[in-house]
């Protein structure tokens, strides 16, 4: 079972009521996964974005009902104000808060660290070290959550959410609970005079939670010799893997870290590894509660600080501390080189390749594309990207370089997804401040990139249920654009043409380009003839192939188009031989 | 040491490598195994290059380093040359002749490797090159490559070939059962070329 499932799996058997999050990778699953259940009693929504998200959880949870929120990692920057300040109120219900870390940025923007989010916050954090155990902690979380009136950070890493392992799962639970909000503005309304109480409280509990995490068997240690290893997450299974018997090993498996029982280990050993991904956050505590012990770690070099760790990588930190291990790794092993990469491409009949394409057509070399986070990054390819920063930067970033100076026409994308996350606001502010550029929407109904879930402009809710899908142009226009334009990305022609429209106005333009995701499509059946290369008409100028489609190839001098064609028809448009036609001549 | 048998999955994304490591997993479980594997998620499966990790009688975490894997199936030959470095000595390839060239190339003009050049740059270990597609064909449709290749494989998995061929029939749609289970025998009768 996948990770991602045995996680959803647990809160049902914890008799979940209310679930929340905004898709991202690798977290989306757990939410997916719940709304597809065939038996569902509790209520699950996909909100625009994390903050919504999590405050929507945080006040079912105020009412007393057991309620999660999924995120990735950056989606808890996004939900950070309720955070930081939730941790003071405390909650009534369960709650817990799901952001999945990605250590290596296999699909992410960066590798931060959710656990210096629950230090920060004064919230526990669980960190499991495989499918087995995120099950597990799962299901405790939310009694943990209620114990301490705290919310709890369950912090899962790729490694475990993609994971995929045996696993022994409980019955579903039975006993469900109806939302009552009880009145307590001493607790739910922070002004400075409730606030400094409530900061009292929650510091208060610190030392209580810290034992009890102990107690409750996340953290353990088991001594075995004058060497030992500290380890948490799915490091520890890399260190279990290869450690030899006489070495001891601490395992943290939640934090805050009670640094008395740490201590007893520490300080019973010689020399301690530190091994763990991303942050040194178990380190930075062992180092406190040290002395005399020699202590080694991602601080002095002897763990990677970036990327994530393997049986390789752990074995390399033992050698280099001089601990023996379990196993051997060739050293000799580096990939091969000068093999063409293969990176991840929009696919055939995608309509964000047509729209970038013909947006450069227009704005040209000089033009300066912002965009955002989503499929459609991939435009890179196509040096119709020139900066991502995080979601929603798109339209910021773009309006900050219109209002610096630079005289370049400034073009940016973003999805529709992104744009309803937190795009629309730097929209407002584009529009009030009176910035000169084109914000070009992309449009293809639904979040793509994480796995097509619905959002507001698809037309159905999480749980499948019919809803009004928003206007976007209204939307636009009623934040104060007057040039918003709607084009097909697969008419080629009107699409060159609009922004042609677009690169002569002044203001903030808005052209959206619509069409569905050419995936999503063809589940739902939509079939389009494809197409074929005349080859007696193709002279082999090699235009086509610049577009960047996975459908068209280049054999012998001549293009030629595979059956990955989905029959979008923009190359037959670009092609100025006249040579791409449809219908199959095979 | 892991004790456990460890191979990767590898191919170019939408080829059907995730499908492929589920029924190994179900035959993991059909014969009461412990199993761990790691999938390429995301944006990585839009026609990327991708890697699933899986680990019979798994017990730790489920990623396997380079120089360890006891077999690689790959559907793309290109794909086999790129993760060959994660075999170990004695470890097998099993391979699919075609390669799916990277789009990439033609917009940079790169040069893609020939057949034989791949196959020279995995020569000295021991390695199974399977006409998936024909194979496929075959069997009834193109899109059953990916059970052609792992019933090419099964003569190195540590697995009971009844047992994958249930977990096919469990897991694949419905309407395919018959194509994947004749794909699946036909891979099994490549493989022993």
């Amino acid at each position: 079972m996948l990770g991602n499932e045995a996680i959803a799996h647990a809160c049902v058997e914890a008799d979940l009521d209310f679930a929340s999050g905004y898709p991202g990778t690798p977290s989306s699953e757990v939410v997916d996964t719940l709304r597809r259940q065939d038996v569902r009693d509790f209520y699950i929504e996909w909100s625009v974005n994390e903050k919504v998200a999590f405050e929507n959880a945080l006040g079912a949870a105020w009412t007393g009902v057991r309620s999660l929120v999924t995120m990735k990692h950056v989606g808890l920057n996004v939900a950070a104000d309720p955070l930081m300040t939730s941790s003071y109120t405390g909650v009534k219900g369960g709650f817990v808060i799901l952001s999945a870390d990605d250590p290596y940025a296999h699909s992410s923007q960066n590798e931060q660290d959710s656990r210096l989010y629950a230090h920060f916050a004064r919230i526990p954090c669980l960190d499991p070290a495989g499918v087995q155990e995120a099950h597990d902690m799962m299901a405790a979380a939310f009694p943990l959550s209620e114990e301490f009136g705290l919310p709890v950070l369950f912090r899962p890493t790729t490694r475990v959410c993609h994971s995929k392992s045996d696993v022994e799962l409980g019955e579903p639970g039975q006993g469900h609970r109806k939302g009552n909000f009880e009145k307590d503005p001493k607790q739910y309304v922070v002004i400075p005079a409730h606030t400094r109480v409530l900061h009292k409280k929650l510091n208060e509990k610190q030392d209580a939670l810290a034992k009890r995490l102990v107690e409750l068997g996340y953290n353990t240690y088991e001594i075995r010799g004058k060497t030992g290893i500290v380890t948490s997450g799915i490091a520890s299974e890399y260190v279990k893997e290869i450690v030899p018997d006489d070495v001891s090993v601490a395992k943290i498996g939640a934090y805050p870290i009670d640094e008395e029982w740490l201590a007893g280990f520490v300080s019973k050993h010689e020399t301690v590894l530190v091994v763990e991904e991303c942050a040194p956050v178990v380190e930075e505590v062992v180092r406190q509660v040290a002395f005399g012990t020699t202590i080694y770690g991602k601080k002095d070099g002897y763990v990677p600080y970036e990327g994530e760790l393997d049986p390789a990588s752990t074995a390399a930190a033992f050698e280099k501390a001089g601990i023996l291990y379990n196993g051997s790794f060739p050293a000799d092993s580096s990939s091969v080189e000068g093999l063409p990469p293969r990176p991840p491409i929009l696919c055939a009949g995608c309509g964000h390749r047509a729209t970038f394409y013909a947006m450069k057509k227009v704005f040209g070399k000089k033009g300066i594309y912002p965009s955002d986070i989503g499929c459609y990054t991939l435009g890179l390819q196509l040096g119709a990207v020139d900066t991502t920063i995080c979601m929603g930067a798109s339209i910021t970033v773009g309006s900050g370089i219109a209002n610096s100076g630079e005289e370049n026409p400034v073009v940016c994308t973003i999805g529709d997804s992104t744009f309803l996350h937190t795009g629309v606001q730097g929209l407002i502010n584009a529009a009030y401040n009176n910035a000169n550029m084109t914000v070009v929407i992309l449009d293809n109904r639904i979040t793509a990139m994480t796995g097509h879930q619905p959002n507001p402009n698809t037309g159905v809710t999480a749980m499948g249920d019919p809803s009004p899908s928003i206007s976007l142009e209204a939307l636009c226009r009623s934040c104060g654009v007057s040039f918003v334009e709607i084009i097909d990305p697969y008419d080629y022609v009107a699409m060159v043409e609009t922004f042609r429209k677009a690169k002569e106005a002044q203001g903030v333009r808005v052209v959206i380009s619509r069409q569905p995701c050419v995936i999503d499509a063809r589940r739902r059946g939509i079939k389009r003839k494809s197409y074929f290369v005349d080859t007696d008409a193709c002279t082999g100028c090699g235009i086509c192939v610049k577009f960047g489609c996975p459908a068209i190839e280049f054999i012998d001098g001549k293009a030629s188009i595979n059956a990955l064609c989905s029959g979008c028809g923009v190359c037959a448009e670009i092609c100025p031989q006249g040579a791409i036609r449809s219908e199959v001549k095979r | 040491m892991s004790g456990s048998y460890d191979l990767l999955i590898v191919g170019v994304g939408g080829q059907g490598t995730i499908l492929a490591s589920n029924i190994i997993g179900e035959a993991c479980l059909a014969e009461g195994r412990d199993v761990r594997s790691a999938e390429t998620h995301g944006m990585s499966q839009r026609g990327g290059s991708v890697e699933t990790h899986i680990r019979i009688d798994g017990k730790f975490g489920p990623l396997i380093s380079p120089g360890t894997a006891d077999l690689i199936i790959s559907f793309d030959l290109l794909e086999a040359v790129r993760y060959s470095h994660f075999l170990k000595d004695g470890g097998v390839i099993v391979s699919g002749k075609d390669i799916v060239v990277p789009t990439s190339t033609f917009q940079q003009g790169l040069e893609v490797p020939s057949r034989e050049s791949l196959e020279t740059m995995l020569s000295g270990r021991e390695i199974h090159i399977i006409d998936a597609a024909s194979a496929a064909m075959e069997a009834g449709s193109p899109l059953s490559q990916n059970i052609v290749m792992l019933g090419a494989a099964s003569h190195h998995l540590p697995l009971k070939q009844e047992s994958l061929l249930k977990a096919v029939t469990k897991l694949v749609p419905p309407k395919t059962i018959e194509i994947n289970s004749r794909a699946f025998e036909i891979g099994v009768r490549e493989g022993k070329k």
